[in-house]
């Protein structure tokens, strides 16, 4: 028997770790990596692999010859946020553009931040949102799907996503009974047979991730409750006001990247809230912000917007909603 | 089924001993009795150098206000009144007794015939678990009687006892309500009748079935006592975190169970009681679980206090091979112990034995806000925040965030996907933040 050790307690530990949580955010992935690949083919898996590829690699050099300290690709965040990257572009994006993303990801928006769990804003986000800026053209001419083994010979060809074909509809004076025509029905929306980046196609796929990470308690309700209520109650209301110059809540939850967004980006543990009141506050501020952007901002979409703006009220959020403390306080005079 | 509400974790069991029935450990050669035993002030030593003492005698005296006597456990000469390294290492007053033979003093009754009546007043109930140095059995070793002396203006309606049992691999409070239940019913009817109060509660978690069963037939022969199963949930056996289990009263900050109507005590303390009141007994022995995966006999020993930690892990065939660690307690908040030389104490619950790979934590990563120290924490504080406050040495922060609230169950540092040691600064907090309110 060697020396007996001396530690304070707990002495036993639960069988948490930090890869344990990112790869089941990865699995959770899984069925919106599928979905993506059936619906834009081995594009979409070209760009998944680059964006990977790249962020890991950015990761490691910091890591390995800037940082020289101990190298951790192998946590699985810097995969999460290749994916989630790769989600918010199109399939047809060239490779030089996912690798500017990447770049902007992992060596701006996380290691320069001092890595996982010191960044302030979301990587993934930060990357799409700085790609949305640099490169309009290359990020907003969308591929329409061309599921495998369907037959369909589109090859090469682009269209708007549901939104945009809103959003342009609508800044020319046309009603949204004309509009809807053009638009796919939520049936369509729901599996993913439409327009759109790679990661907004199927809602269906991402709620399938999402569920998972409930089950195993990776993310909690309250980002995805009050995100997604508050949606439906902004969007509502306008509904129901004057149905002919908004749509329905339905058509917002289902199309771009609401799903994506109040699922895989606004639950972030490192960018969000830590107490569940927090949680809340913030769901409702990226839901409301996310709507004022869609109705009335320059952008088609507003999520990836709102949730970075929410990011950067955090550590206020924070400072301002305490979890409930057990007891009632009794202040001392 | 019943629980605390905010908070908690659910380590894995390890209720290795639970079937093994109480053993009694055979006397030892030498006993080491702490001055320093129980919360509070420490006793004052009444027996010197080479005194003859026999088993029952008291040798030192609780006089300040919080404080407790002590009982030799054995008869025998005292060898020292010296400094002795305690369980965690530190030097402590301590008498050494040498014993010889086991001769008791008289008007102990030793027969187990089970004692009914209750003789006593209420007065004279609390002077006797005084004069027979009962202390809470849970861990804190809080003396039993001055809980018992409410104070003018207090309104009291329920003893709570606690037979929760929560942390993992202990099963002394288990095979006690077993094996002594009926002794611990008495006991805990003993502790109304000094309080003054006509109900009791004993909460006991549902992996426990049988005694729960058990005692809830044995409580249909006694007035006012109530059995309830409790889902299984660290930590249970908080005070606080039982109460609001319970009877549904938060224990504000800073107050104690009285403030909400209640006293809080544990099945062993009932026992203790009883065998104190009703048999003239004081605290010289306990139950100890004596376990750990890798120990050839996980155990239940009854032992007497100052018995060398050697004596008990002999008692269940050695230390084991791989042995990296031992722990005075459970492991979620027992204390690791430097060597087996040290001596059982009156809060000592369990002795566990850590195999080497179990012993070590998971390396350090950066905290990933995943707030899953938030989500579990009982008294719903904030362990990321605090321990970064003492990393900064932000100790007025600290204060502000509450963090003399910690009830320093651990469920913290145990949940983080990081490894974090976010007791260990919480701790800190706690000693700096009591320095800067002790100063003001």
């Amino acid at each position: 028997m060697s020396l007996l050790k001396i530690s304070g307690s707990p002495h036993v530990h639960g069988d948490n770790s930090v890869k344990g949580v990112m790869y089941g955010v990865v699995y959770a992935m899984i069925p919106a990596i599928l979905a993506s690949i059936y619906f834009f083919g081995l594009d979409s898996l070209k760009v998944m692999l680059v964006s990977v590829v790249a962020c890991l690699l950015f990761e490691y050099l910091i890591q390995k010859y800037l940082i020289k300290g101990e190298v951790t690709i192998t946590d699985g965040s810097a995969l999460i946020t290749g994916v989630l990257l790769a989600f918010n572009v199109p399939s047809n994006l060239p490779v030089f553009v996912i690798i500017v993303g990447a770049f902007v990801s992992i060596v701006i928006t996380k290691m320069s931040f001092g890595g996982l769990g010191k960044n302030i804003f979301n990587p993934a986000l930060v990357g799409r949102v700085f790609l949305l800026m640099s490169f309009p053209v290359e990020m907003t001419s969308w591929p329409i799907p061309k599921p495998l083994f369907s037959g369909k010979v589109l090859d090469a060809i682009t269209g708007p996503t549901p939104l945009g074909i809103l959003k342009e509809g609508l800044d020319v004076g046309k009603s949204v009974s004309e509009l809807s025509q053009q638009l796919p029905d939520y049936i369509t929306e729901l599996l993913g047979n439409h327009g759109g980046s790679l990661g907004e196609v199927s809602a269906i796929a991402l709620l399938i991730g999402a569920a998972y990470m409930l089950y195993r308690k990776i993310i909690t309700w309250h980002i995805p409750t009050s995100y997604l209520g508050s949606v439906i109650i902004f969007s509502g209301i306008l509904w129901l006001i004057n149905p002919e110059l908004y749509i329905n809540p339905l058509f917002h939850l289902v199309t771009g990247g609401m799903i994506l967004g109040v699922f895989f980006m606004a639950t972030d543990m490192v960018t969000t809230p830590m107490s569940p009141k927090g949680m809340i506050i913030f769901g409702l501020g990226a839901g409301i912000i996310t709507m004022l952007i869609r109705i009335w901002g320059a952008y088609p979409e507003g999520v990836s917007f709102a949730i970075l703006i929410m990011n950067a009220f955090v550590p206020l959020i924070d400072k301002g909603f305490k979890p409930k403390r057990f007891g009632e306080r009794i202040k001392n005079g | 089924m019943k629980t605390f509400k905010r908070g908690g974790v659910h380590p894995e069991e390890n209720k290795l001993s639970e079937n093994q029935p109480i053993e009694v450990l055979s006397v030892p050669k030498r006993v080491t009795i702490l001055l320093g035993q129980n919360l509070g002030a420490s006793s004052k030593p009444v027996v010197n150098k080479r005194d003859k003492v026999k088993v029952g005698q008291l040798i030192a005296k609780g006089e300040a206000f919080i404080s407790a006597n002590l009982h030799s456990p054995v008869s025998g000469t005292v060898l020292k009144i010296d400094d002795v390294p305690d369980q965690v290492g530190y030097n402590k007053a301590a008498i050494v007794i040498d014993v010889d033979g086991d001769e008791w003093v008289e008007g102990i009754v030793r027969s187990s015939e089970i004692a009914k009546d209750i003789k006593l007043s209420k007065e004279e109930i609390v002077k006797k678990i005084q004069e027979m140095g009962i202390v809470g059995l849970g861990g804190a070793a809080f003396p039993t009687h001055i809980k018992l002396m409410v104070p003018e203006g207090k309104v009291l309606n329920v003893l709570i006892i606690n037979g929760v049992e929560c942390e993992p691999y202990l099963t002394a409070d288990h095979r006690l309500m077993l094996e002594k239940g009926e002794e611990l019913l008495i006991g805990i009817n003993i502790l109304m009748k000094g309080l003054g109060v006509s109900k009791a509660i004993i909460g006991i978690e549902s992996n426990k079935a049988d005694a729960i069963h058990h005692l809830k037939e044995l409580a249909n022969n006694f007035l006012g006592i109530e059995v309830q199963s409790l889902k299984v949930k660290y930590p249970q056996g908080g005070e606080k975190q039982l109460i609001k289990a319970l009877i549904n009263r938060e224990v504000p900050s800073g107050k104690l169970p009285l403030d909400v109507g209640c006293v809080v005590s544990n099945v062993g303390t009932a026992f203790a009681v009883y065998e104190a009141v009703q048999k003239n007994k004081p605290l010289i022995d306990r139950v100890v679980s004596v376990t750990g995966k890798s120990v050839r006999k996980p155990s239940n020993l009854l032992v007497r206090i100052g018995t060398p930690i050697s004596d008990l892990i002999e008692k269940v065939e050695g230390l084991p091979e791989d042995t990296g660690k031992i722990i005075g307690g459970g492991p979620m908040m027992g204390k690791t112990m430097i060597s087996l030389n040290a001596a059982v104490i009156k809060g000592t619950s369990g002795i566990l034995v850590m195999r080497e790979k179990e012993s070590s934590r998971i390396a350090v990563k950066n905290c990933i806000r995943c707030a899953k120290c938030v989500s579990v924490c009982p008294m719903g504080l904030s362990p990321y925040l605090l321990a970064i406050y003492g990393e900064q040495e932000r100790y007025e922060d600290a204060g502000l965030e509450d963090v003399m609230d910690c009830i320093e169950c651990g469920s913290c540092h145990y949940i983080c996907p990081s490894g974090r040691p976010l007791l260990d600064y919480l701790r800190v907090d706690k000693v700096r933040v009591g320095e800067i309110m002790r100063n003001r």
